[in-house]
């Protein structure tokens, strides 16, 4: 009865509602077995429009050359497409110059550029580097490995049991001892929002310098790095429609140019003699050997195509979604929600009574509902909440309220399973 | 349902409600630990060998309905065998999931049959597995903590 009402809603058309974008990604198009596919799996990476999946192919039919390296016209070209790109993400960030943006395999070698180049460089036994429960293993071992190597300490910002962080205890955590802040801005777990202004203030006021994990931020909001005043932000194309393979490191310009190289190798360099290598200019000094330049070009394609929408809409449609789909999941006898935080994106991470999450995942797949089931590379989340896993669906852009139905119609099939 | 009847068979479920040799074994001489780091299964498998013969099994650990019924229906199976019926035992499972029961299959894997519709579910194979590489582990006396990677 619930859903019959729900379900009828759907088809009415909201201003707000964006799901009629679904119809730009060919994937979504298909049947899996046997019935129509409804993809909630976007926190682990999101589908690709048609404009980008064209631009990528275009790059290989016509322009495919390598970057920064030749004098023939396809060279030039290419190097353009790269280069455009590029200023396509800083107009996207609001960065400064293009000089702060940096292209690296996805949020998790950003990560690592910034502990290695900085970290290696910088940390002395004494120092601290914050980070908080929630991360994404991504955004925890780096900075272990670099404090292992440098005798730093990391430190743990606790969350409390909506998932939220606990602020008295960041506050007290804080010190002159602390050096980074590595922060995710959305759990990709538990899809809390942290609140970036006041987390950045503090840590900006003993001193440390501050890192985003925006891998779960820039596909759901508009993001303007320069009010945010983040030192460093790190995010991943294929969250945000584009290609697999490229990601972002933004770095405030002195930031960056204080630190050493991350590889050595073609691209990053000045001049090279067996004596002395010197290295090129930002942002070049951290894009060691051929970068990929399709993934590039593609994710500057994907963010053409987000910008048409507009972020600040598909902000809203989220919004609207995860609100239904929150209802509707919490309606579900003997469902728990994981993340009960007060701002939430993107995502709703469940539990089902007596049902362990893999069996969820397998059942509503038989359904045509992929979903994701597992710690999703938070086991420090998963320990806090004394659960082994959970199973996490995940919104997009193209999401609609008929795959949040779809989704509590199958898991209505895994009870009459489990009794 | 009756695509995934295949894989959630009445005896999955059954072991998986009510699983059998549940625990750990205090007089045990043979035990070992597997984790699935995929999904954070865990199982503790602890065993009493005599005279060549599993005297006692038992299984502890949490984890997904294929997991948990896998390793409740491998103790019953093994209690009485012999550590080498164990070894054939474990070849046979082995070929059963990740081939399926359309093939030939081994007649004393008995009960174990239910889990032929495993092999179809690539990623659920690890699940029903994690059990008997543990069991195997504790009976070859490995010190090597079992993981599925
Ligand atoms: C919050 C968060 N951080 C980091 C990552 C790592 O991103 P990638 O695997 O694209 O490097 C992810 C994605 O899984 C994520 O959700």
């Amino acid at each position: 009865m619930h859903i019959q009402t729900a379900k009828a809603a759907s088809n009415g058309a909201d201003s707000w509602d964006l799901s009629r974008y679904a119809a730009d990604f060919p994937i979504l198009a298909q049947q899996v077995r046997g019935k129509p596919l409804v993809y909630l799996d976007n926190a682990a990476t999101t589908q690709k429009p048609a404009a980008v999946i064209r631009t990528v192919s275009e790059f290989y039919e016509q322009h495919n050359s390598n970057v920064h390296r030749g004098v023939h016209l396809l060279s030039q070209r290419a190097t353009q497409l790269y280069e455009d790109s590029r200023e396509k993400v800083r107009a996207f960030l609001n960065a400064a110059s293009t000089k702060e943006i940096v292209f690296t395999r996805g949020t998790t070698e950003a990560i690592n550029l910034v502990a290695s180049a900085w970290g290696r460089e910088t940390l002395k036994p004494g120092d601290e580097v914050l980070i908080s429960w929630m991360e994404h293993h991504s955004n925890i071992v780096p900075w272990q490995m670099v404090c292992q190597q440098t005798g730093a300490t990391l430190k743990v910002i606790p969350i409390n049991d909506a998932g939220e962080l606990d602020l008295k205890a960041f506050e007290s955590l804080l010190s002159t001892r602390t050096k980074m802040l590595a922060i995710t801005a959305v759990s990709n777990a538990l899809g809390t929002v942290n609140p970036l202004p006041t987390l950045i203030e503090k840590a900006h006021g003993v001193g440390a310098l501050v890192l985003v994990d925006g891998a779960q931020l820039i596909p759901h909001a508009a993001v303007d790095v320069q009010a945010l005043d983040c030192d460093f932000l790190a995010f991943s194309s294929h969250k945000l429609y584009g290609p697999t393979g490229v990601g972002v490191l933004y770095g405030k310009e002195a930031g960056l140019h204080a630190m050493a190289p991350y590889q050595g190798g073609g691209d990053m360099i000045r001049t090279v003699s067996f004596e002395r290598t010197t290295y090129a200019a930002l942002p070049n000094k951290f894009e060691a050997g051929t970068p990929n330049i399709a993934g590039a070009i593609g994710l500057g394609a994907a963010i053409d195509y987000v910008s048409g929408i507009g972020m600040n809409a598909i902000a809203q449609h989220e919004a609207a979604i995860l609100e239904y789909g929150t209802a509707q999941l919490l309606a579900v006898p003997g469902l728990r929600m994981i993340g009960t935080a007060k701002r939430k994106a993107g995502v709703l991470s469940f539990v089902l009574e007596g049902v362990h999450p893999h069996d969820i995942g397998t059942i509503v797949d038989m359904h045509g509902v992929a979903i994701r089931t597992g710690h999703h590379c938070a086991q420090p989340v998963m320990d806090r909440f004394r659960i082994p896993a959970t199973a996490r669906a995940s919104l997009a852009l193209y999401s609609s309220r008929a795959d949040i139905d779809a989704l509590v119609r199958a898991l209505s099939k895994v009870k009459e399973v489990f009794g | 349902m009756s695509e995934f009847r295949e894989l959630y068979q009445e005896v999955i479920l059954d072991h998986n409600r009510n699983p059998r040799n549940f625990g750990v074994l205090e007089d045990a001489n043979r035990f070992a630990d597997g984790t699935n780091p995929l999904c954070g299964d865990k199982v503790k498998i602890t065993l009493r060998v005599e005279d060549g013969k599993i005297a006692a099994v038992r299984f502890d650990g949490m984890g997904c309905a294929i997991s948990t019924a896998s390793a409740s229906v491998m103790t019953e199976t093994l209690l009485g065998k012999s550590e080498e019926d164990a070894q054939k035992l474990f070849e046979s499972f082995h070929d059963l999931i990740t081939h399926g029961s359309a093939g030939e299959v081994d007649k004393s894997l008995g009960k174990l049959k239910v889990f032929g519709g495993v092999s179809e579910y690539p990623t659920r194979i690890k699940c029903a597995i994690l059990c008997w590489h543990t069991m195997k582990a504790a009976l070859d006396g490995s010190q090597e903590p079992v993981t599925t990677e």
